[in-house]
């Protein structure tokens, strides 16, 4: 079995790999919300289920675009709606910091979005993924100098 | 937690949902995809995994090759994760061994090209059997439910609600803003399609809520906070004074004739400011409890304290009246809750075109209900602002409701009800009655055959929206209340002004104005609208997000009365399920920290919301109360050393996850 070409789209154009991150209440209810109203958007776009956006450890976006995504998307609820009180706020904290980190790693802070998404928004679910695949179009793709992996894995 | 030393030997199953996916994602290549990838023993395409074959296919495949890991690709997890979890159970596999993959709501309904689409699915099942493979048995958690079901709105929502839990002998509290129970219901002359009067039916049950030994009247009382979760939730409610002792009143309301002013002079909400009431009233003579109420600031003695009190002398023997009472706080614990907490009807001021506000003889449906109430301002006499009986009467739908500039919504209930007031306009008065409606919608049990009927009452209907309402011009040198209804008639062709004397407004039905404050207490969705959202809109219709809280009525979205009690009823069940069984089970989600790596450097402490996290001073390490721990998973986020970690998203699970999909993006 041969890994496809990922970064390429059919006719050999930059389709940005995307990897999102939505919080279980909202965002992702949101996403199948989306699927339910057969909302169409760009297929780009790689949803990892969490259950709050505080799960989000700044390291799996670093890690995400270690592996190859061109950007990451961070999904979660309104500030004031977060199942969990506050968790989105925690997330955000995180990913204001991280943003001044990424531009010292020479990476576009734009790589990395993070969108308040209720559970009713499957609109702004098509609407933000399409935006995002656009953007990182915009900025292309993602080289990082290779790391040497661990060996264990 | 159970270690699974064994090697993973798992097995995929993609889901077809008949066309659903098929139709879109190339089912039998995603199936021969997953051969390749390490761990799987094998893969099938099945058309419906969730039907019963679907899930025997499993249990077989786990006894007969020995499966120790389960993947399904189909629909949403929030929908079917339970459901393969329990198939692997019952083949005695550790539930929480099993990963979905959501292909249908992530993939097929919105991937326009089918390759793509396909490919799209091969990542998503690559990341769910690469984090599979490092899934742990879990044992599954309960917590006990407190059997005290706690019911918030005293509408017939939540009358009927209260009466069915209590009923089967559940400990109810009802809790209700306004000083007495009823709701919207109780404003109302008759109901459609049936025309039983509302009173009739409504206020023998408001009494046997009253009267009910498992049922905890709380009206005049707010929610103040709600802490804690499914199971247990402890309520802080808030009791706003009524100055008037409920336990030493007995409904006498001889301080009510007793009070200084002679008449009423200020305006009652009940009756939508038809009537005057005085600074002691009841909202209307049936109120359950019939316990007067005064209010602060109207009342002299609070305003000067230069008031003789003659209803404190009026209730000498009793003393109910009580000046000094004080607001409290009173809490409660409760296992389930029922949110039932209704709607509030359109203020059509913004519309200026229908000059409510404006003429005096432009009201509001909900108005005209009073008006039409033998309990209301003019005792069921349909009358103008001057006191004399209309002779034209004009009905307005689609208030509010059907506009994109207000609510695009139907509100569903607008052209029963106003073929409702037009048939009792007709049967008080023998005015001619026009209704202007978009388009009458009438669905429901005898509600065409109602419309009907209306018809043969020789009551107008004029298709069209209106555009204007103005005072009909001044002739003999006399201004007429006359008002004149621009209306474009779309079954004529052409624009026309009909004269009326009083026209009657359809107004939508919309969130009540705390809907959002009583959202973020109980943790809840909302739809766009603003209403309420219900778990699944088919197959959890008053179920929420969150487990322990029902929704019943038109909180959830517009409804009328039948449907209203029976989704009460549904609600009721609901919890009466939970409280039955007495517990529930957790998702086993919770962190925990591996004390071996713990440098005890108590970052996450301060981050738990439910200061489930403390600091065990002898080991030097950070605990996790897993009772107290709701699994949000900041903490493990948060940790430097990776020693907090969260079941089933752990720090390696969500990483193999990503691993996976940049593998075969």
């Amino acid at each position: 079995m041969s890994k496809p070409t990922a970064a390429e789209g059919g006719n050999g154009s930059f389709e940005p790999r995307i990897v999102a991150f939505f919080c279980n209440w909202c965002t992702y209810t949101a996403s199948d919300l989306a699927g339910t109203a057969r909302m169409q958007y760009a297929p780009n776009v790689r949803v990892i289920r969490i259950m709050c956006s505080g799960r989000l450890d700044p390291q799996f976006i670093l890690e995400a675009l270690r592996k190859g995504a061109d950007g990451v998307l961070i999904g979660g609820c309104h500030p004031g709606d977060c199942h969990y009180l506050e968790g989105n706020y925690k997330c955000l904290r995180r990913f204001e910091l991280l943003q001044r980190m990424l531009a010292q790693f020479g990476i576009e802070p734009e790589r990395v979005r993070l969108e308040w998404i209720s559970a009713a928004e499957g609109d702004r679910v098509r609407d933000v993924c399409n935006e995002m695949v656009e953007q990182v179009r915009k900025l292309g793709p993602l080289h990082l100098e290779p790391i040497p992996e661990p060996a264990a894995s | 937690m159970i270690k699974s030393a064994d090697a993973p030997r798992i097995g995929v199953y993609i889901c077809h949902c008949g066309t659903n996916i098929a139709g879109k994602v190339a089912v039998e290549e995603v199936a021969e995809f997953c051969r390749s990838l390490p761990g799987v023993v094998l893969a099938r395409d099945y058309k419906y995994m969730c039907s019963d074959p679907g899930q025997e296919l499993i249990k077989q495949d786990i006894a007969e090759h020995k499966l120790n890991r389960i993947v399904v690709t189909a629909c949403s997890p929030l929908l079917h994760e339970k459901t393969f979890r329990k198939a692997a159970a019952d083949a005695g596999l550790n539930p929480f061994l099993v990963q979905m993959a959501n292909i249908r709501e992530h993939v097929a309904w919105v991937t326009e090209n089918a390759e793509q689409a396909t490919r799209k699915a091969k990542s998503h099942l690559a990341a769910a059997v690469r984090r599979v493979a490092t899934h742990e048995s879990l044992e599954q958690q309960y917590v006990p439910i407190n059997p005290r079901v706690m019911v918030v709105g005293g509408g017939i929502a939540g009358i009927h609600a209260a009466l069915t839990l209590a009923n089967a002998g559940k400990e109810v509290i009802l809790v209700e803003r306004e000083p007495t129970i009823g709701g919207h219901m109780a404003m109302f002359d008759k109901t459609f399609p049936t025309l039983d009067c509302a009173a009739c039916i409504l206020t023998p049950k408001m009494t046997s809520v009253k009267d009910h030994p498992n049922i905890t009247m709380m009206t005049y009382s707010e929610v103040e906070s709600v802490s804690g979760s499914v199971g247990s939730y402890q309520v802080k409610i808030n009791r706003h004074p009524r100055y008037v002792k409920e336990d030493l009143c007995v409904g006498c309301l001889q301080c009510i004739d007793a009070c200084m002013f002679k008449e009423g002079k200020f305006p009652n909400a009940f009756d939508q400011g038809l009537s005057k009431r005085k600074p002691i009233y009841t909202p209307f003579p049936q109120a359950v409890p019939l316990v007067p109420v005064i209010d602060p600031e109207t009342c002299i003695h609070f305003k000067t304290g230069k008031c003789k009190q003659d209803c404190v002398t009026a209730c000498a023997e009793r003393g109910a009246i009580d000046f000094e009472q004080k607001a409290w706080i009173e809490e409660v614990e409760v296992g389930t809750i029922i949110v039932a907490t209704g709607f509030k009807a359109f203020d059509p001021t913004p519309m200026a075109q229908f000059g409510y506000g404006r003429f005096p003889n432009v009201y509001t449906a909900l108005e005209v209900e009073r008006l039409l109430n033998a309990a209301g301002p003019t005792e069921g006499k349909l009358t103008l602002r001057d006191g004399s009986t209309p002779r034209r009467v004009g009905i307005v739908h689609c208030i509010g409701s059907r506009d994109h500039n207000y609510h695009p919504y139907c509100s569903r209930v607008c052209c029963m009800y106003s073929l409702k007031l037009a048939h009792l306009v007709r049967e008080k008065t023998d005015a001619e009655v026009t209704n202007f409606y978009i388009d009458i919608r009438t669905p429901g049990k005898g509600f065409e055959e109602f419309y009907e009927r209306v018809q043969r009452e020789r009551v107008n209907f004029v298709r069209g929206k209106v555009g204007d309402v103005s005072r009909a011009p001044v002739t003999n040198g006399q201004q007429s209340s006359e008002l004149l209804v621009q209306v474009d008639d779309t079954l004529v062709g052409k624009v026309r002004k009909v004269p009326v004397d009083m026209l009657i407004l359809a107004v939508a039905l919309e969130p009540d104005d705390h809907a959002q404050d009583v959202r973020r207490m109980f943790n809840m969705s909302c739809s766009n609208e603003g209403f309420f959202l219900e778990r699944h809109p088919k197959l959890a219709p008053v179920n929420t997000a969150n487990d322990g809280v029902f929704l019943a009525g038109a909180c959830q979205g517009p409804k009328d009365i039948p449907d209203t009690v029976a989704q009460a009823g549904a609600a009721a069940a609901e919890a009466l399920a939970l409280v039955d069984a007495g517990r529930i089970a957790l998702e086993p989600n919770t962190a925990w920290i591996d004390e071996d790596v713990c440098c005890g450097c108590k970052t996450c402490i301060p981050l738990c919301p439910y200061l489930a996290i403390t600091r065990d001073a002898e080991k030097g390490v950070a605990v996790i109360d897993e009772a107290l721990c709701k699994g949000c998973g900041t903490c493990v986020a948060a940790c430097p050393t990776s020693a907090a970690q969260q079941h089933l998203f752990t720090t390696e699970q969500v990483q193999d996850e990503i691993e996976g999909i940049m593998q075969y993006v």
